[in-house]
């Protein structure tokens, strides 16, 4: 009995995060700049450095020794020494050589060859070194977390991190790769549209249907969301994960080199001086948002020349680029079935938003003065603060959200069929039947693509699957069901089996455009010398989140049916206890994983007369009551 | 009592995974530990707690989604041990699910017809086969290929969800008089007419552009 009454002293109850560090950070990992905030009672600080700048710019570069330098010092160096240094990486995040995009020929990137059996993700040669996307934004990540650190002034292992909407799995399990690489784990992923909803809807108090339209420096996002007291229901979501910010700079470069080579004719350009004429448009276009004209030099070589360029000679090279944003605002609220009226605000997110022709067709468009009350650079940062805080501290606010891209399977001559249309709420999983077209057949190839369109190759290849372990059956016996599952981060699993035999069958994932789990694991090893002490890390946590759960589950159960026992039982259970609350203060994985086990042993004939009782009270009607509390519908079944 | 009733009784009460004590089939969480339950096996209209009926209240709907997400989203599981977010993620998505069928009329219907005809229609609603809603829908096919005009796609799109409206409204009737093969006949009629609404959408839009 005495040890019942010490289990039972509040001051003895464990909780479960009381050796952690309990914040959490929020990143907006953009392709221009990124922003990280930390949130306390809904109050958030976006992280500056010592000169006042909340941005980071996510530009790296590489010193000889491979080490990087991130940020403001890397911009500067951009123009002295571009051949080390990498800015713009996140469009090339999940992405292969295909999709980077040139400049008069040249790319703005040294890519390395590819090798045969390699998956098929971009990997850069900067400053000699090889460099795969993931490992450049993870070295962002590192000095972001950094930067928190040595504001909170304690260790920093969780974030939510921000992505584009539409990004695909591709480009989410990249970003979630990269953060592990730099030592943080993704409590969530989150939409950033949807962050800056929320940092609207939870400081500004927005409600109704609004529309969060982001043009950021590569990509565009368009969420059409309903809001409504701690509620953020995405409806429908849209855009282009290459369409931004950089593509203005890429027309007023490719511009200024038209006018170029009109002046000196034909000169090869090297990867590096596209850079610099990239550059060069990025300074016209900021120049431009304020100014109605200007005039650019352009150095390439041992040639300068001079550009002028006015505001609506800028507003007409863009213009392909601003009708596209426009083109798909439409396509979303049409899908959603609404009109731009029905549309109560439209909220500006990511720092394109400031050019002057892009404003006007928002407003033209919407048919209202667009929101941006909260800094578009700083507003996806501040909601994934807030949501980050919601995560670990717990709050009211609910966030659900969509699935941007329709996900589906090859079939017979190329053909997609879906199996998760887009715009699905998420989390989702569903099902889909094959069978063997074979007699014996026992294995077989699927093909996972995401995207609208109708044929195979129009759309992004995500993975292809082997199933293996078929039992051999007539052609048409075999009932195989593939299941994809997408999760809250937007991540898809696909697991698969055979009905008729029960057999699991095994899914060997070969992802076209990420890393493997080998290729992982060195780049972790090599990476940080500690990579394994914080596996091993993470992994104790587990175990004690995991144990803690058993115990206090013992405690509730000890405290309901106490009388069912006789006092040797509840001594016996009470030591068992006592021992697990001694190995959780230690740090021997297996030996609080070997206690949690005796506990569950120990409580088995315990857990079997509850059972008995509670079947017993059922069929007299006695408790029913108590079992029936936060019951579903009124159980006809 | 007897031996069915036995068994009917015991299959209200399961063992919850976490603290291995009694806990209702249905119930979301242990009453005891509180630990998240695993979906249970209703119907949808259960999951959400509404009667089996086609005229649903979507306003309704909405906040028992919204109330049962609360408890159940992932998000608030952030930090729990594996298996309780493993088993809050199924919750979520099993909710997901109810919610896409219920709010949509047509899914809805689809639902309900299979439902309800489980009995009377085994092979479920599409090998209804209806020469005249088939003839009408390849009509109105035609129709929309020779149009040109925003006007007259327009007329078509104003004409087309007029016709959804009398249908959704015979649907509501067929079900409240158990005419289950009449839904059903009215659901494959709803699926043409979703599927022409479709086009017509898209033809707006390549207009458009």
């Amino acid at each position: 009995m005495a040890t019942l009454l010490q289990i039972h002293e509040p001051g003895e109850t464990p909780n479960p995060h009381q050796d952690e560090a309990n914040v959490a950070i929020g990143i907006d990992l953009g392709t221009t700049n990124s922003v990280v905030a930390v949130s306390s009672e809904n109050n958030v600080e976006v992280l500056k450095d010592e000169d006042g700048n909340a941005l980071v710019p996510s530009i790296v570069a590489y010193a000889p020794d491979g080490s990087p330098i991130v940020g403001e010092l890397a911009k500067r160096l951009l123009l002295s020494r571009p051949d080390s240094v990498v800015s713009s990486i996140k469009r090339l995040m999940g992405r292969g050589a295909e999709d980077v995009k040139s400049l008069g020929g040249q790319l703005p990137f040294e890519i390395e060859p590819h090798h045969e059996g390699e998956s098929h993700l971009v990997r850069l040669n900067i400053g000699g070194h090889t460099m795969t996307p993931i490992e450049i934004s993870a070295d962002i990540l590192r000095a972001l977390r950094d930067r928190s650190e040595e504001h909170l002034g304690a260790k920093v292992d969780k974030a939510v991190i921000t992505v584009p909407a539409y990004f695909d799995d591709a480009q989410r399990v990249a970003t979630k790769d990269a953060a592990r690489l730099a030592g943080l784990e993704v409590l969530r992923l989150v939409n950033e549209p949807t962050a800056a909803a929320l940092a609207y809807g939870l400081d500004k108090g927005a409600e109704g249907l609004y529309a969060v339209f982001d043009l950021g420096g590569g990509t565009f996002d368009v969420s059409l969301l309903r809001m409504e007291k701690g509620v953020f229901q995405v409806l429908a979501t849209g855009g282009d994960a290459a369409l931004g910010g950089d593509d203005f700079d890429h027309a007023i470069a490719n511009y200024f080199l038209e006018e170029r080579k009109a002046e000196l004719g034909e000169v090869e350009l090297s990867s590096g001086e596209v850079k610099v004429a990239l550059m060069t448009g990025r300074l016209a276009k900021e120049c431009l948002t304020t100014a109605d004209s200007g005039e650019w030099v352009l150095q390439a070589g041992d040639k300068t020349t001079k550009h002028g360029l006015t505001r609506d000679k800028f507003d007409e090279l863009i213009e392909p680029e601003i009708k596209r944003t426009i083109k798909i605002c439409h396509e979303v609220l049409t899908e959603a079935g609404y009109d731009p009226e029905d549309i109560q605000g439209v909220v500006l997110v990511g720092g394109s938003t400031r050019v002057p022709a892009v404003r006007e067709a928002v407003e033209g468009y919407f048919g209202s003065e667009p929101l941006a009350d909260i800094d578009p650079d700083q507003v996806v940062a501040v909601g994934a603060a807030l949501q980050a805080e919601a995560l670990t501290v717990g709050s009211d606010t609910l966030l659900l959200d969509v699935t941007p891209l329709s996900l589906g399977l090859e079939t017979m001559g190329g053909l997609v069929e879906k199996v998760i249309p887009r715009n699905t709420p998420t989390p989702v999983a569903k099902a889909q039947e094959f069978t063997t077209f074979k007699d014996g057949q026992t294995a077989m190839a699927i093909h996972v693509v995401q995207g609208e369109r109708e044929m195979v190759d129009q759309n992004r290849s995500l993975a292809r699957f082997n199933l293996t372990g078929i039992p051999p059956m007539a052609a048409g016996a075999a009932h195989i069901r593939v299941t994809f599952q997408v999760d809250a981060d937007g991540l898809l699993t696909v697991s698969a089996g055979e009905d008729t035999s029960g057999i699991e069958a095994k899914v060997e994932v070969k992802p076209s455009y990420g890393l493997s789990e080998e290729e992982m694991s060195q780049m972790l090893y090599d990476s940080m010398a500690n990579a394994k002490d914080d596996m091993e890390a993470r992994l104790l946590a587990e175990a004690k989140v995991e144990a803690e759960r058993a115990m206090l589950a013992v405690r509730a159960a000890l405290q309901a049916d106490c009388r069912l026992l006789s006092v040797k039982e509840r001594e016996d259970i009470g030591e068992v206890m006592d021992k697990l609350i001694d190995t959780l203060k230690g740090t021997d994985r297996d030996l609080i994983n070997k206690t949690a086990e005796e506990l569950d042993k120990a409580t088995q004939v315990f857990a079997e007369k509850r059972m008995d009782k509670g079947i017993r009270d059922a069929l007299t009607g006695v408790s029913m009551d108590k079992l029936e509390s936060n019951v579903v519908g009124d159980g006809e079944s | 009592m007897n031996d069915a009733n036995v068994k009917a009784k015991e299959n209200t009460v399961k063992s919850c995974w976490s603290c291995k004590g009694p806990v209702a089939v249905a119930a979301l969480f242990c009453p005891t530990c509180e630990a998240v339950q695993a979906p249970a096996p209703v119907n949808h209209f259960e999951r959400l707690g509404i009667d089996v009926t086609y005229d649903v209240n979507t306003g309704a709907i909405d906040r028992l989604y919204f109330d049962l997400q609360r408890q159940l989203h992932p998000d608030r599981f952030a930090t729990k041990a594996p298996k309780e977010k493993a088993l809050s993620q199924q919750q979520a998505t099993a909710l997901n699910d109810a919610y896409e069928v219920l709010k949509d009329p047509l899914k809805r219907a689809d639902y309900l017809v299979h439902l309800l005809g489980i009995d009377v229609l085994p092979e479920g609603c599409n090998l209804v086969k209806d020469q005249a809603i088939l003839i009408e829908a390849m009509e109105m096919r035609e129709k929309l290929m020779m149009v040109d005009s925003m006007k007259a796609i327009t007329e078509i799109q104003r004409e087309t969800k007029a016709e959804i409206d009398d249908v959704l409204c015979a649907l509501s009737l067929a079900f409240a008089g158990d005419d289950i093969r009449g839904a059903c006949q009215l659901t494959t009629r709803l699926k043409y007419l979703d599927k022409m609404m479709g086009e017509v959408r898209q033809s707006r839009a390549r207009l458009l552009a």
